[in-house]
Parts: C-alpha cells; structure tokens; sequence
C-alpha cells in the first residue's frame, strides 16, 4: 500500500534531451506589459530542463494573484488553488506522492497576508519543496491595495493617505520559522536569480525564495532604489557562502559588526577582511537605505524532511505489526458470536 | 494475590441463594464529576453487557469543559446506556438506575431516573461542602422527593479506601479506584461477570501494578458488598438478544468511520491521507485512524480546517483518497476549498460530525444543524453528494458509500454524522468481507486526445490524470475551464454548460444509490422520514405502534443530496409525512420544496437526542388527524 511506485506511475530514466520550450505551455501569458513576472517564468523555464527531472514529475502549485497564474505557463503539472492555501495543497501532495518535484508559486499577499499561517507551517515542516514568493508589495490583480510587504506610509487605493502598518520582512518571517533554506532574488538581475532558483531546486528541504518583483501597474520602481542598473551594485550585497561581506562595483564596501550591530566599512588593500562579517542571520534585517540589500541565499540546513519522517513511521509500524490486515483490524479487540 | 477473591466460593454461594427478577431492558446512568472516570465506568458496564449478549446502545454526554471545578454542576460527566433483551435502537427515555456520585451528579440527572427507579450514591460525597458545590439548600437525600426511588446510600469512597488499604497507594491515588467499586456493584446487581473489566484492568494499568491490584480489589469488593450487605433485596437479570446470528463487536460511530476508511483504502487499492484540525467530536478519527499507519495509512494533524482540507484535494490530484473530519465550526471553514474542489472535479471525502451550533455552540453534544450547510453552504453552484448514517454501525457502510460516489464521480462527498452516532456505541455485526464494494478506479495513461476535462458518457466523471504520468502534463484550477479544452475560459455560454454538466453529474448519483429501505408497508397512512441518529428513536417508535397494528412505516434518508431518484414516488404512497429533527427543520424544507408536499416537521434542539415517547406521541396525534 505504501510502495507508491506500484500504484502510481513514475519515470526512472533520465528524460530525454530538453529545452527550454519544452516547459512553455500553449498558453498566452496575460501578465501587463513590463511585468517582472515574465522575466521569473523565463528564468524558471530556461532551469528546469538543467534539474534532470522527468517533466511528468514536476507540479507548479499557486495560490490567487498576478504571479499565482503562473502554473498555466508551465508544461509541466500544475495546480492554480486557492487564495492564500497553495502550502497546503503542495503538502497534501508531496506527504502523498514524495517522488514529485513540488514547486509553490505565491506573491507577498497570497502567501503573508491570507495565507500566513499556511506559509508559516509549511516552512516548519520542511517538505522538500521550492517557494518562490513574488513580492511586487502590492496586491496586483485586485488592482492595486496595501500588501504586507508595502513600505509604511505608502499611498494606495486601499491607503489613500498612506498605509499605517510597518512592513513584514519575508526574510526574518522565514527565519523565525524555522525554514531551512532562505533566499532572495531579483527579477531583472537574471544571472543571480538563475543560480539562486538552482540552489533553491536543490536544496533538499523547504526552499523559501522571496524574488523583488516589479508591478508596473500598481508599484512601479518599489525596488528601483536598488534595481537600477548603475546602482544595483553598490546597493545590493551579494552573499556568498563563507566569504565576507563585500558590496560595491570595486568590492570597496564590507559589513563588519560593531558590538551588535552592523555597519558599513571602506575596504582597501589594508582593510582586514577577516574583520568584516561573515553572511549570517544578522542579515536578514538589513535594508536600504541603511545598508545594501542582500540577495542570495541567507540561511541552508540540513533538517528532517516531512515526507520522508512520514514515510519512516509508516515503515517502522510495518515492521512492528506487519502489514495491516483489514479482516483482523476489523473485528477489533473482543468478538462473540450471537 | 490478595485481592478481595479469596472467599468467592462462599459468596458465589451466597449469590445463587438471591431471589432475581427477570427484566427485559434497562437503562442505567453512571454519573459523576469529569474527574470521577464514568465514561470508563460506562464504557465497562456496556463491554460486560455486550459479552453477556445482550443489545446495548450507549449515550456518553460529558461537559465541554475538561475539568470544571470539582463538585460543581457545570463538571458533571454522565454515562448512558441501555440494555436488553431485545433488539434495541436507542437508549431509553427514563433511566431506571441512576448511580450519582455527588450531590451535582444526583441534582443534573435525578429528573431523568423513572419513579421507583433504583437510585445508588456515594453517602461519603453529601457533606456540607459538597452540598454547597451543588447548589443544595438541604441534603437532598433527606428531602421527600427522595422517597420517589429506591436509594440504596453506599459509603463509596470510605468502601473502596478500606478496601485498597493493602495496596501501597496513597489516600489520594486510592480514593480514586471508587469508580470501580461503583462498578462492581452494579456489575453485581444486573448479574454481569467482572472477569472482562479484570482483564482491561490488567492491559490498561500494565506499567504500574500496585494500580492493577487497587483497581482490582475495589472492583470485587464492590461486587462482594452487594452480596453481603442487605442493601438490595434481589438482584435482576436481562437475558441476551436474539441477535441476527453471526459474529459480533462492540463499536462506536468514530471507529466505524475510521474502519470505512481503511477498508475504502483497500478496496481501491488507493493510500489514504488524513489530514485534519483537531474538534469534538471528530478528533477520535485521527486519533484512530493516526494509530493504523501499517495499512499505509498517512495522517497529518494540519494548522487549520482549510489547510486540511486543501491537503486532501492536493494528495486526491497525486490519486490518494483525501479525507478529513471535521464538526460545524470547521466546515464553515473548509466551505472555500470544497467549492474548488467542486470546480477541479477530485474525489475526496469530509467527514463532519455535528454538534450543536452555532459558532462554538454546545461542543459536546449532539445536533443535526448542518444539513443546509452541508448542501448549500458554498458560494457559486457547487453541488456536493451529502450522505447520513442511521446508527454507530452504519457509519462503516455509509463511508465506503461515500467513497464508492466521491471516485466513481469524482466529486468531493460530506458524509454529515453527529455527536450522538459518534460516541455511541452498539453491537455490530461483523461484514461479510466478500460483500464489501469493489472501489476500482483507474488513473488514465493514454495521452492521445486527452484534455482535463474528458468525461465518462455514463457518469460524466472526467478522468483521472496523476502526476508523474508521461505526456498527461495539465493545469487544474479554481477559474472556469472551456469544457473541451479544459483551458481557462469566461465565455458565458461555456461557464452555463459547465454548471449544468457539474450539476447533472451530481445528479445522476440518484440514480445508482442503493435501493430505499421501507420498514413497514409500502403504501401507509403515515411515513417517518428521518436521517442520522433521529433514526435509533424513530424505528423504536415506529416499531412499537406497528406491533399495535398502526399504519407508520419508516424510511431512513442515507443520501440527502441528490434525493434517491424513487423517493418522490415513496413520498406519494402516504398520506402523511412526518420528519424528526434535531434542528429546525432543514430536511422538512428540502423536501417540502422538492416534492411539493406538505410533510410535517417535527423539531428539537436541545443537544439531545429524540426520545422515543416524543416521536410516538407525535405520530400517534397525527394518526389521529
Ligand atoms: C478568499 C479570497 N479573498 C480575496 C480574493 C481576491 N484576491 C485575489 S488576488 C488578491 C491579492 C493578491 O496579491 P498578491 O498575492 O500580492 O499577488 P499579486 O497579484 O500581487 O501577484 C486578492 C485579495 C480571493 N481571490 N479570494
Ligand atoms: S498588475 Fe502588476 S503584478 Fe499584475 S500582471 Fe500587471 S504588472 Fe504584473
Ligand atoms: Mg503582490
């Protein structure tokens, strides 16, 4: 009952050559012109024939919004759920079926807002899914209200004399859950976000990727600050496992702790870099314009896998009672004849 | 071991010289503070009942409250059941033996014990202070009222401490063994053997043996008090039913939900998910079906109802069966992903076990509330097979129904139990294995000409697509899809044929449900109508005005949406129509709109179950035009 390779079909062989075009559906993508969107779907196409993972095994779960339409594009198996409750159903699924590749597609109101306590669970439990959390810190397809993530003050047709509400960082939000791999991406930063999305896929636990998305729409420019071209590299830091923390288009620029608290530093060849920090959970509360925005991964451990301890229980009960006999389970502890 | 057996030969003797009175049912009440154990107690006196042969129907009904203050009227646990030497289906409606351990005990459950019933109490539990708990003026076992029943006054407590002493418990661990002593009264007086409740005691309190042998001293010395003391002047005897032969267990609506599950697992051949948030009373089902993971079997305690429900629905889309349980407060919340559901065409199964509403309403008591929920509580149309069982057992049957429709015709089902099925326990009759449904489902593989939304002509199902089949790749979702593509689509002709092909699917189902069992003739004067646990007080009622040559027959309503497609013929083979409810209602409604006939409804909410005397004076009266 437990072999599911029995009961459900499932590839072994490495699948064929694939490319890009092999992972885009028939179907026209609606986002709006100038979407960040569009740039996300590309990068995710162009990495999955790279995962060597049969294309019938791979499902895109959403929940509601802009960014959750996002399994209609993709030729793979797909799920376009309800608003907020994506985490569930990719749980049911993966507990059910761990052999799928499982990737969960949210924005910041579908997956912090309505869906919180979803988002919140599902990072403790550690299935080994991927969650890509669009944050556009708008809510888009209703047309343009204060999201969770929207900056304090900002004015919206909801705030129409500015939001009163200090913003949620999905990065400490994850943190403080517990999740095993956090990462944040930017939509037009391409190359980063393709490798952060390949460290994500191969992470083996819950990925949590939080990617800057811009809504021309309804937000436009929310990340320009540090998304612009000519100074995206003296405003964001780039994190690199075990390396210290240095940012600018020289490499000119570290964090290093005073006390406890981070601060910004010239570096030169007489800095010493053993000084500056080295990327740890600190940096989850770092913003602009005080600090450069970190991207790439914050935090990967190594925890016990939902799925996995699921299936163990079942396998231990197994070989303590043997496998369940429905005629004995059914006449329970005491039967007499009448 | 010196536990109270040694002189059993003597007192066996002493016993068989007892004048007994052959009785042919009886109802007993165990009641106590929540912290008293009456539900053990209970629950032991039905397993010496059912051992002996007899029926036994049983009735839990404890506080919401885990441990309100000791003493107190707002603490009080009782323990129902009724037993005998009949065929029996529901308990009765005055109890003739009432066992009140305190004085709250004997204030909330004196009104229920018959005149002249025997009332047992623990003489020791009547101090001032207790008395005082209890909201008594007076001692109430002084007062006239009293002289009503037969009090048999036992100095429990101080008994069973005496009777412990040996043991090496303390004053405090002895003095809760009484519970015990209580029982092997009782267990004497109705001529039950202890030697089952010896053996639970045994496998129950394994890790400690000074609890063992407490526990068993206080049981036989309970048991040896009725015989030597003078107290009772005869004891009573209910012979065994003359049961169906066949093999039988004892079983409760829960467990029967859970084993439906199980066996719908094997059946199909397909793993079960249970994900659910707990709630009485539906948290016995995971805690049941959470112990049977070697069938299999994977079950999650999930964040919320809606988290559990959407868990399903994500594991029916890999091809597991989803099930999740759940009562009134949580339905509400999983009303939005059932509407998906509805919408993605995956078979999964709700159980809702009623209890009384609204919002948090009365937790622990039983109500059948939700039947418009159940079938309308969703926006947009989104219909949904709705299925009751009649009693505990039924429970088995009516989940594997619930199976059989939701994959059959991939469509979520909500099999609707209440508190009173849930908890209540009877007799069962083990299945005929071999009878069991066959609940084959095949997933598609063929690719050619496969969209999401190919139907089955017959059943209009569309297929079953899972992950991890070759060239089957597909999106699923909550908007509308064009109904041969399966692609998104707003097209307001497509959206109206969508909605009709989704509600004849649903309809179709009257037409391949099992066939509707009259109890009685088939043309008549006047017909029950009931669903869920109404149905125990409604067939004692019928059942007994038939035996007086009345004209009631009685029809139990196993699948409340879509009707059986004979019903409105059955309808119309009577002049009469009565339907008893615990609500206001809400069948009455469907079936007055529906079948545009005048039935008449017959209400109660209370949080208790129908007595029979209420339904057969009702149908009496109506008789009677
Ligand atoms: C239960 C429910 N409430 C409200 C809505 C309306 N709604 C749809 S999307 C959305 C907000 C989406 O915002 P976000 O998750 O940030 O996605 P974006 O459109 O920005 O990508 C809301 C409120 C809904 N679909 N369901
Ligand atoms: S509203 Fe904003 S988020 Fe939505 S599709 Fe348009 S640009 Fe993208
Ligand atoms: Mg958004």
């Amino acid at each position: 009952m437990n072999q599911t390779a029995t009961i459900f079909p499932s590839t072994k062989t490495p699948p064929a050559e694939m490319k890009k075009t092999d992972f885009v559906s028939d179907q026209t993508v609606r986002w709006c012109p100038g979407c960040g969107d569009y740039a996300i779907l590309a990068g995710v196409q162009k990495l999955m024939p790279e995962l060597g993972i049969p294309r019938e095994n791979m499902v895109f779960i959403s929940g509601i919004g802009c960014s959750s339409r996002f399994p209609y594009y993709m030729n793979t198996y797909g799920m376009h759920t309800i608003h907020g409750r994506a985490p569930a159903f990719a749980t049911g699924l993966k507990v059910a079926r761990p052999e799928l590749s499982v990737w969960i597609v949210t924005g910041d109101g579908d997956g912090l807002g309505i869906g919180g306590n979803q988002m919140l669970h599902m990072l403790r439990r550690n299935l080994d899914v991927n969650i890509l959390l669009f944050n556009n810190r708008i809510y888009g397809l209703t047309k343009g209200q204060v999201s969770p993530t929207s900056e304090q003050g900002l004015v919206t047709k909801s705030t129409p004399f500015g939001s009163l509400m200090t913003p949620l960082n999905p990065m400490t939000f994850a943190l403080s859950a517990g999740a095993s791999f956090i990462a944040r991406a930017l939509d037009v930063d391409a190359k980063a976000l393709q490798t952060t999305l390949r460290e994500a896929a191969e992470h083996k636990g819950t990925s949590f990727v939080e990617i800057y998305q811009n809504c021309p729409i309804f937000n436009d420019g929310t990340f320009s600050e540090i998304s612009e071209r000519s100074l995206r590299e003296d405003r964001i830091l780039r994190l690199q496992d075990g390396e210290p923390l240095l940012f600018g288009k020289e490499q000119n620029k570290g964090i290093r702790l005073k006390g406890l608290k981070p601060e910004i530093v010239d570096v030169n060849e007489n800095t010493d870099l053993s000084e500056l920090l080295v990327h740890d959970q600190i940096l989850s509360g770092m913003n602009f314009p005080d600090f450069p925005v970190p991207m790439g991964v914050f935090r990967q451990v190594k925890h016990p896998r939902f799925e996995e301890s699921v299936q163990e229980q079942i396998q231990n009960q197994i070989e303590k009672k043997g496998k369940g006999d429905l005629r004995k389970l059914i006449r329970g502890p005491q039967v007499w004849e009448a | 071991m010196n536990d109270g057996t040694e002189n059993i030969m003597d007192l066996e003797q002493q016993n068989s010289n007892f004048p007994t009175t052959e009785l042919e049912t009886v109802t007993i009440r165990f009641a106590g503070d929540s912290g008293d154990g009456m539900q053990l107690t209970g629950n032991q006196f039905t397993q010496s009942s059912v051992m002996i042969g007899n029926d036994v129907i049983t009735f839990p009904d404890y506080p919401a409250e885990i441990r309100a203050p000791a003493g107190t009227l707002a603490g009080v646990s009782g323990f129902e059941l009724s037993f005998s030497k009949h065929d029996i289906h529901a308990t009765g409606d005055r109890i003739s033996v009432l066992i009140a351990m305190n004085p709250a005990a004997l204030k909330v459950n004196l009104g229920d014990l018959e005149k002249g019933g025997i009332l047992i109490v623990n003489s020791d539990s009547f101090s001032k202070n207790d008395l005082r708990k209890a909201e008594y003026d007076g001692n109430p076992l002084e007062s006239e009222e009293i002289q009503n029943y037969r009090l048999v006054q036992i100095p429990i407590t101080n008994l069973t401490l005496k009777a412990v002493e040996e043991s090496g418990l303390s004053h405090r661990e002895g003095g809760r063994c009484k519970n015990f002593f209580a029982l092997g009264v009782v267990q004497w007086l109705f001529d039950r053997p202890i030697d089952n409740t010896r053996d639970w005691i045994q496998q129950k309190f394994k890790k400690r043996e000074e609890i063992v042998k407490a526990n068993m001293m206080a049981l036989q010395a309970g048991y040896n008090y009725g015989i030597t003391t003078e107290l009772f002047h005869e004891r009573y005897h209910v012979a065994p039913a003359s049961l169906p032969p066949g093999e039988y267990r004892q079983i409760t609506g829960n467990q029967a939900l859970s084993l439906g599950c199980i066996a719908a697992s094997v059946q199909s051949g397909k793993p079960i998910l249970y994900a659910s948030y707990p709630i009485t009373p539906a948290s016995d089902i995971l805690h049941e079906l959470a112990q049977h993971k070697n069938f299999g079997v994977k079950t999650m305690q999930s964040e919320d109802e809606i988290a559990a429900v959407s868990a399903c629905i994500g594991a029916a889309y890999g091809g597991y069966l989803g099930v999740t349980g759940t009562s009134g407060p949580g339905l509400d919340l999983k009303g939005e992903a059932l509407g998906y559901a509805v919408m993605v065409e995956l078979p999964m199964v709700v159980l809702n076990i009623q209890r009384g509403g609204p919002s948090t309403g009365l937790p622990t008591k039983t109500e059948q509330t939700d039947l418009l929920a159940a079938i309308h509580g969703r926006h947009g149309e989104a219909p949904i097979p709705v299925l009751a069982p009649s009693t505990p057992g039924d429970c088995f049957y009516v989940a594997l129904e619930a199976f059989r429709i939701a994959l059959k015709y991939m469509t979520p089902v909500i099999l609707l139990s209440d508190g009173a099925l849930a908890n209540g326990a009877e007799p069962w009759m083990l299945p005929d294995f071999e009878a069991l449904p066959e609940l084959e489902k095949e997933f598609r593989t063929e690719s050619q000409n496969y969209t999401p939304y190919v139907r089955d002509l017959n059943t209009l199902a569309r297929d079953w697509a899972v992950p991890g089949t070759p060239g089957l790749e597909h999106r699923i979702g909550g908007l509308e899809k064009d109904q041969y593509t399966g692609d998104v689509s707003y097209d307001p002709v497509n959206h109206e044929a969508m909605v009709l092909i989704r509600d004849a699917k649903i309809r179709r189902i009257a037409k391949d449900l099992p066939p509707l069992k009259i109890i009685g003739p088939e043309k008549n004067q006047l017909l029950v109508l009931c669903w869920g646990s109404a149905f125990g007080a409604a067939l004692s009622a019928v059942e007994s005005l038939q035996q007086k040559g009345k004209q009631v027959s009685l029809l139990h309503l196993q699948c409340l949406y879509p009707f059986h497609e004979e019903l409105g013929n059955v309808l119309s083979g009577f002049d009469q129509i009565l339907i008893p409810e615990m609500n206001l209602g809400q069948l009455s409604v469907l079936i007055r709109s529906e079948f545009l006939v005048d039935a008449v409804s017959m209400k109660k909410v209370q949080g208790k179950p129908f007595m029979v005397s209420e339904i057969r004076e009702r149908i009496e009266s109506l008789l009677q035009g």
